[in-house]
């Protein structure tokens, strides 16, 4: 209560002012009573850990956040909401941060020979297949050459639908018809990339749960195929993952990771009212950058990934 | 060895005087662990806290047994709330209509076209003639995703990629197998997000035109805490009959369950559990809830537990423990009970946290042995009274039992203090105020 005293009334007023602005967000709830006090109260940190939870943050990344919360403000003292708000912010930024650079899409292709190959794995119905056909069209956008490969030879009219994207956007398809070997598929579609000059080669695969050992074992397969025409190749593989997936996210991104070396993520059907905060918790422990959002099932519903706009929808109701 | 059993005869004591009922206090730390290992499960935040709140206070002043403690049997408890909350009304699909129409809704990817494969089948299993109609007109190769599905399972399909409206298409499948004489007609549709007013009207009017016997809302198992949203917001809209969750063939645990039958109260009817047309099973709440909770371990402890419980056994030794009465008899019969719960190793790896540790510990069955041999070499007289075993009896004992004069006097010791103890608890209990004496009654 002392610190009070220290608050001069311009100090207050600016303050309330701050207060107006975020009025629709979790900060407008926090109580004036937080300002000058070494610990932030209890309500505050309950509307937080709701909020991060019903995004699916997990626990354990939001006790994570909640504690270096209360360590910066015992630490720093006298804070106000909009400092609060940055200070949360970039706390949850942080927890993103280790994944080094932001991806751009051109960059990719300078530093590595071509092409540049792409392997999309996930879980069923995560929108793999979709996300490869906007993927193409963004590379096809950007004037690049890109060959589709149809790796997903199960899922009954998986090769049809990624060649009606391919056409789409214009871009070369391979596919071996239903039920063959997708290794052999990629391999193709790797090979014609090379022999035809393309800058992307991006393989599709079929959706397939991480408990299946069998299934992931056959994406090692088609990695280590594809390695044999280009040794770096796959130089990106893409685990695909559904916005609207809860915790069961992390043990995906772990077994794809165990079998595939995942480096990239997508993150899909951002559009609806899932957050999709769990690649918070992926991107800090695995160490994986987001790379893509989905945002709806247009053709140019595919975007670069923005750590702090993504950060701030999650405070957004 | 010892040890360990003196110190379960010690929270056996526990349970007896202090804890014999759930009290907030002797479960607050259970009901959290609870709350978390239900959100860690995918349950919504909300709905994971309403429910533990709802069955603790269901719970308070529940009488604990002998040998589990409260929170062990609060577990328990949620796990049977858990059961009866996602199995109530049970009930099967609606086939009433010539044909019936089954109407499949949900989001993108959550496996309708899949289920909807695999529900013909299982109905066309049953004997009924089944149809399926294709009224995804959006994804690329939906409609020839279905009709190679259909060819799978053998059942006639209707599609038409001459239009783009999905309830023309519907009605002209009605049309059909009203023509044909099928049974039941599977209606797929599109892959919508719940905001998509366009796609929700969409829907709406599918169902208003079909008027279907049976709405079914697919949801991936797999989902997280927006469950709730998206279950509400279609129900809002199509007051849909049942749910069913797909994708249950991996290990995701599946709390978005729980969260659709709070909100929206419709019976989960099927599962998907592989990505074969065979792979549709009926849903079992009691697997359902061991899932979701992930503390089965717990549960069938003290389901072993309640089995094996004595009631008029336990105030027996309750009376002898506030007597100072306690003697080998009573320690051989506790023994016994801890026997009858089962293989030791199997029952200390029940407890939560322990299991890992033991894994490769090898505890034999036979732990017991020499203790049991020790008490069973002592007359009855010495078990009633111990304090008469002088240095001849230890020798006579010791060589009964097989054992050697040292393990004999580390049992007399042991037991000797495990006397004070309960001494030293009966005094604590006799002072102290609000002090539980539940068996006392």
């Amino acid at each position: 209560m002392a610190f009070f005293g220290l608050f001069s009334k311009e100090k207050k007023e600016k303050l309330n002012q701050g207060l107006e602005k975020t009025k629709t967000s979790l900060f407008s709830k926090i109580s004036k009573a937080l300002i000058g006090k070494s610990t932030v109260d209890d309500s505050f940190l309950d509307e937080l850990e709701e909020i991060l939870i019903s995004s699916d943050v997990g626990i354990g990344t939001t006790l994570k956040v909640i504690e270096r919360i209360q360590q910066r403000v015992a630490r720093d003292k006298y804070i106000n909401t909009s400092d609060l708000h940055t200070l949360l912010r970039n706390e949850m930024v942080n927890l993103m941060e280790e994944n080094a650079i932001q991806p751009s899409l051109s960059k990719d292709f300078t530093s590595i020979g071509k092409p540049y190959v792409i392997m999309v794995v996930g879980v069923n119905g995560v929108g793999k297949t979709t996300t490869i056909g906007k993927l193409a069209n963004l590379f096809r956008n950007e004037g690049k050459k890109v060959v589709l490969g149809a790796g997903d030879t199960f899922r009954a009219a998986a090769v049809e639908q990624l060649r009606i994207w391919s056409e789409r956007s214009g871009v070369g398809f391979i596919a071996h018809g239903m039920n063959t070997d997708p290794a052999a598929v990629a391999f193709d579609a790797v090979k014609k990339g090379v022999e035809e000059g393309a800058d992307v080669v991006i393989i599709d695969t079929a959706g397939r749960l991480h408990t299946k050992v069998n299934l992931m074992n056959e994406l090692s397969k088609i990695k280590r195929v594809v390695a044999k025409i280009i040794p770096e190749a796959p130089h990106e593989v893409l685990l695909v993952l559904d916005a609207s997936t809860g915790q069961n996210a992390f043990e995906q991104a772990r077994q794809f990771t165990a079998v595939t070396d995942v480096n990239a993520l997508a993150l899909t059907k951002l559009d609806g009212t899932a957050k999709g905060g769990v690649v918070i918790g992926i991107a800090d422990q695995f160490k994986i950058p987001v790379k893509y959002i989905g945002v709806g099932e247009g053709i140019d519903d595919l975007q670069l990934f923005n750590k702090t706009e993504f950060i701030d929808s999650l405070f957004k109701s | 060895m010892f040890e360990s059993l003196s110190s379960k005869l010690e929270k056996a004591i526990k349970t007896l005087k202090g804890q014999g009922r759930i009290t907030d206090i002797n479960v607050a730390e259970t009901v959290k662990e609870i709350r978390k290992a239900l959100i860690d499960a995918d349950v919504n935040y909300k709905i994971a806290k309403q429910f533990t709140d709802n069955v603790k206070a269901k719970a308070m002043g529940e009488d604990v047994i002998n040998s589990i403690s409260p929170g062990q049997l609060m577990v328990k408890i949620v796990n049977d709330e858990l059961v009866a909350h996602l199995g109530g009304d049970k009930q099967d699909i609606n086939l009433s209509g010539s044909p019936a129409i089954i109407l499949m809704s949900g989001l993108q990817g959550s496996g309708k076209t899949t289920f909807s494969g695999k529900l013909a089948g299982y109905l066309k299993s049953k004997g009924l003639t089944v149809m399926l109609a294709a009224c995804d007109v959006y994804r690329p190769a939906a409609i020839e995703q279905l009709r190679v599905v259909a060819e799978q399972i053998k059942v006639p399909v209707h599609l038409d990629t001459e239009t783009k409206d999905p309830v023309k298409i519907a009605n002209d499948a009605v049309q059909k197998a009203k023509e044909i004489g099928i049974k039941v007609l599977i209606i797929d549709t599109a892959g919508r997000l719940a905001v998509d007013t366009e796609m929700m009207n969409e829907i709406s009017r599918l169902k208003s035109s079909l008027n279907p016997s049976e709405i079914l809302f697919v949801v991936d198992a797999m989902t997280g805490q927006d469950a709730v949203n998206t279950a509400k917001a279609f129900n809002d809209v199509l007051n849909f009959d049942g749910v069913v969750l797909t994708k249950m063939d991996g290990d995701t645990r599946g709390g978005a369950a729980l969260s659709i039958k709070s909100v929206v109260n419709k019976p989960i009817k099927f599962i998907g559990t592989g990505e074969k047309l065979d792979a549709i099973d009926l849903f079992y709440p009691q697997r359902m809830a061991q899932r979701i909770l992930g503390m089965g371990d717990i549960v069938t402890l003290v389901e072993r537990a309640q089995n094996i419980y004595d009631k008029e056994e336990a105030e027996r030794l309750h009376k002898k423990l506030t007597q100072d009465k306690f003697d080998f008899e009573d320690f051989l019969n506790q023994i016994q009970q801890i026997k009858k719960m089962g293989n030791i190793k199997d029952l200390v790896s029940m407890i939560p946290g322990v299991g890992k540790a033991i894994k490769d510990l090898d505890i034999s069955d036979d732990a017991f042995k020499g203790i049991e041999a020790i008490i069973r070499s002592m007359t009855p007289q010495e078990r009633k009274n111990p304090d008469i075993i002088n240095g001849s009896r230890k020798k006579r004992i010791a060589a009964g039992s097989g054992t050697e004069l040292p393990q004999v006097n580390q049992l007399l010791k042991q037991f000797e203090d495990m006397r004070k103890m309960m001494r030293t608890m009966n005094k604590m209990q006799g002072s102290g105020k609000g002090m539980r004496m539940p068996l006392g009654r």
